[in-house]
């Protein structure tokens, strides 16, 4: 025993350390208390060892990546020689070189873990020639900027796009000199299945990947005499600007943060909690009439919109297990533009809904046609904590001075279930608190359901509810929810209740909120933070919210209403995942008389698409028709719940199964080719 | 429809029948490849996507394959390949005339590789490891010895109208 403890010690710098169950060298060395700098490295990817910047001399093995060894006992390790600093140095100016560095106008400037490293590395001349070519911008899209100009190719977003979203939108293109990261083809992210989480912004170094400010869009608001501008803030959101005001991780700052808010100039300050409160009254009430009704079980969530669009990407089966609930961004949107403009007695129009979201997805969200009302958002403006933090900076109002103060009524009020929304596992505790006195009739004494508490990526619970067993699941990751899926899809398990938050922890660690080199902490400390609001809340339970209750006597009657369902509740639909031409699949010339294009997408492929063809293909020749029907194979027609789908002069044809193969040619196409030829 | 789109007829049949015989494997995305190039003649971008959904490969794991080697091309490229070694030996022998040659006789530039009616293409390459035969031109699979701008442009007319016969 004695014998194998000694052995788990190296020595750093000739001083001996202990080691135990460290990956690699380079957790040691930061256990150890060193400052050892990275660029590519993340404890919760795989390693990569790209940036070269952890290097130290190990003796034998001479100047090495400290990430990418194992600890050995006896090892004997120097940090600081002049061949590591030179090494460390030369890669660094290798990595500027090819680095667009307009710092000073750059958003990331200030946070950039590269320009950071400049510094302490005292760069003060680049001996090698810049990159020559510059490269497209992508902003097409409403939550993330991708700038390849500024990327220094560490991989770490392709690792965590694959790893823990399992999405592999990103990946390395092209080799050498001329490596890029992308997604296919070069294309857009709003051309491809990315469902804007962000958490490549995340995990991003540099300025390459970085969330779209729309700080501008807020001021020009605020500027702007004729409009009134009132602000939500989510409940994540509160315990995640501690660190960039030097107060601990995981304070509670909404207070302050209030205060703020009106020293900006917004009119009002409120709480997106209250709308989550509002979400579980509509969401507790669709969950227990499903229970009644056998289904469609289980229900899930659709309180984060980067699920969402995977569901309707990639599992449209699963469509009508949606919760058809809009997220509270969006309820507090519908709200405030009827009851809140109304209330004031101003027109929609000149009401500005700003909300302030730890997430980059929201800012997607708030665009979908679902949330508007002709050309007018719900939600006009998105912002994340770290735009927030930006303009607290750039107005000058000093945080640490101003004096806590409460939130606006109404839509200030709020319970400790409602700002729980914003870790892992809230939604689902929120929802249990509110369903099962309203399955039972009786009130519920211990409310903290501890089960489906924390960061983990897979949590899950099961309760007895009327004298049968509910069964509740509780995921983070996207990786992990299709993981899920797929075993729901196979019936190797059953849940009546599953919450999804796309990222890790959920919206605390959401991609719009600071980061820092230890995400995790991080995450640990503003879960916590939320628990204990909760648990210092008077009302504690969404039903129980006095202006609530006040919101449903006198406007929404009871949940699940009919203005309730015209405010509250949304429709989900199938999406195209990647934007490409149609393939061509006929034969030779053709007068091209009618048209036919069958989906070959993944949800079509499985049920059959490619044996319609071949049926449909053989049909075609036996009446010799080959000259006056044009096949196209193309990439999902968006309607895969009914899918194989097919459509024919521009005419949508469900359930195109092989069998129905022959009797589609007959009553479709036949007559069309007859009625041309005649 | 433009050249391109009608000079190829992209069959699914073809592409589900070169996996099926190199095995629905993503350790055989190569090979798959290698395939779906020599059939199509490069690698066309509806023929990736849909190889994606058959194969459960992400598209952006395939096109990073594609695009690392220099031996798959995104383009479509021509019935004929005429590559010509600029390599050292070849360099010295004065490739570079025959070069300039060929992108005259063709048209073509160092950003434009494939003449407009899809007969040829062509590139230059590093070595073909016919050191002694310099400068060497190869076309598809042929090899040409000791080329001269004269020759080569005698050579492509031969291709030109076996095409039209």
């Amino acid at each position: 025993m004695s014998d194998r403890l000694l052995n788990k010690t190296m020595f750093i710098d000739g001083k001996e350390y202990a080691y135990d169950g460290e990956r690699n060298v380079l957790e040691v060395l930061r256990k150890a208390g060193y400052d050892i700098p990275t660029l590519c490295y993340r404890s919760d990817l795989s390693v990569y060892g790209a940036c070269r910047m952890c290097v130290v001399e190990i003796e034998g093995k001479g100047v090495v990546t400290s990430c990418t060894i194992p600890p050995e006992p006896g090892m004997k390790i120097r940090v600081n020689t002049a061949r590591v600093r030179r090494v460390r140095k030369i890669s660094l100016e290798l990595l500027l070189a090819n680095h667009h560095r307009d710092c000073t106008t750059c958003l990331k400037s200030g946070d950039c873990d590269l320009q950071h490293l400049a510094n302490k590395m005292g760069i003060k001349d680049i001996r090698f020639a810049p990159r020559q070519e510059t490269l497209a911008v992508d902003s097409a899209n409403p939550s993330i900027v991708r700038d390849p100009n500024k990327c220094i190719l560490c991989g770490a977003c392709v690792r965590v796009c694959r790893e823990v979203q399992g999405k592999n939108v990103l990946d390395f293109t092209h080799r050498g000199s001329k490596t890029v990261v992308s997604p296919a083809y070069n294309k857009k992210l709003s051309e491809v299945d990315c469902t804007y989480c962000g958490q490549c912004v995340a995990v991003c170094p540099t300025g390459a990947l970085r969330v779209k400010s729309d700080i501008e869009k807020v001021w020009n608001g605020l500027g702007d005499p004729s409009k009134k501008v009132i602000v939500q803030v989510a409940p994540a959101v509160r315990v995640a600007v501690a660190e960039a005001f030097r107060f601990p991780a995981g304070t509670n700052l909404i207070g302050m943060i209030t205060a703020v808010l009106r020293r900006l100039g917004f009119d009002k300050v409120f709480d997106t909690t209250f709308a989550a409160d509002l979400t579980i009254m509509e969401e507790a009430a669709e969950f227990a009439d499903r229970l009644k009704n056998n289904g469609p079980l289980p229900l899930m969530t659709s309180c984060c919109p980067a699920w969402v669009k995977l569901v309707e990407q990639k599992y449209p089966q699963f469509l009508e297990n949606l919760s058809s609930c809009r997220s509270p961004q969006q309820m507090f949107g519908a709200v405030a533009k009827k009851l809140l403009a109304a209330h004031y007695g101003i027109d929609r129009k000149d009401l500005v809904v700003v909300s302030v979201m730890p997430c980059t997805a929201k800012k997607a969200e708030a665009r979908r046609p679902e949330f508007r009302q002709g050309e007018q958002l719900d939600v006009d403006i998105v912002i994340t904590t770290q735009e927030l933090i930006k303009m607290i900076r750039e107005s000058g109002v000093d945080l640490r001075q101003v004096k806590e103060e409460p939130m606006d009524l109404p839509f200030g009020e709020h319970t400790g279930a409602g700002v729980i929304f914003g870790s892992s596992g809230g939604v689902a505790e929120a929802a249990l608190r509110t369903a099962v006195e309203w399955v039972t009739g009786a009130p519920v004494k211990d409310i903290d359901i501890k089960e489906v508490r924390g960061v983990e990526s897979f949590k899950e619970l099961q309760l007895m509810l009327n004298g049968s067993m509910v069964k509740v699941a509780v995921v983070n990751t996207l990786q992990q929810a299709a993981c899920l899926l797929d075993q729901i899809k196979k019936g190797e398990c059953d849940y009546h209740l599953i919450e999804v938050m796309a990222c890790p922890g959920g919206c605390i660690g959401g991609a719009g909120q600071p980061y820092s080199i230890d995400n995790n902490l991080l995450r640990i400390k503003r879960s916590q933070g939320l628990y204990d609001i909760d648990q210092n809340m008077p009302v504690r339970k969404s039903h129980e919210n006095p202006q609530i209750k006040r919101l449903y006597g006198e406007w929404l009657k009871e949940p699940n209403s009919h203005l309730a369902h015209e405010l509250l509740h949304t429709g989900y639909h199938s999406k195209r995942r990647i934007q490409a031409r149609d393939v061509n699949l006929s034969p030779g010339s053709r007068t091209d008389v009618v048209d036919v294009r069958v989906c070959v997408g993944t949800s079509c492929y499985l049920r059959g698409a490619y044996d319609f063809i071949g049926i449909l293909k053989k049909e075609i020749e036996a009446h010799g028709l080959g000259g006056s029907v044009d096949i196209k194979g193309t990439f999902c027609l968006e309607h895969c719940g009914k899918g194989p789908n097919i459509m024919i002069d521009g005419e949508l044809v469900h359930h195109a199964v092989p069998e129905r193969a022959r009797e589609i040619f007959d009553q479709y196409i036949l007559p069309k080719c007859k009625k041309e030829v005649g | 429809m433009n050249a391109v789109e009608q000079g190829f007829q992209r069959d699914l049949e073809r592409i589900n029948q070169i996996v099926e015989k190199n095995g629905n494997d993503r350790t055989h995305l190569i090979a798959i490849l290698q395939d779906i190039q020599h059939e199509f003649r490069f690698l066309p971008e509806e023929v990736l996507i849909y190889l994606s959904t058959v194969m459960n490969i992400p598209l952006s794991s395939i096109y990073g394959v594609a695009t690392f080697y220099g031996q798959f091309s995104l383009e479509p490229k021509g019935k004929f390949e005429i590559k010509v070694c600029d390599g050292t030996a070849c360099h010295v022998r004065k490739s570079g005339v025959i070069i300039e040659a060929i992108r005259k006789k063709l048209g073509l530039t160092a950003g434009k590789k494939t003449t407009d009616d899809l007969k040829f293409t062509f590139e230059t390459v590093s070595c073909l490891g016919a050191c002694g035969l310099a400068p060497v031109v190869v076309i598809n699979e042929k090899v040409y010895p000791q080329v001269t701008p004269e020759k080569i442009s005698q050579i492509i007319d031969q291709y030109k109208n076996e095409e039209e016969s």
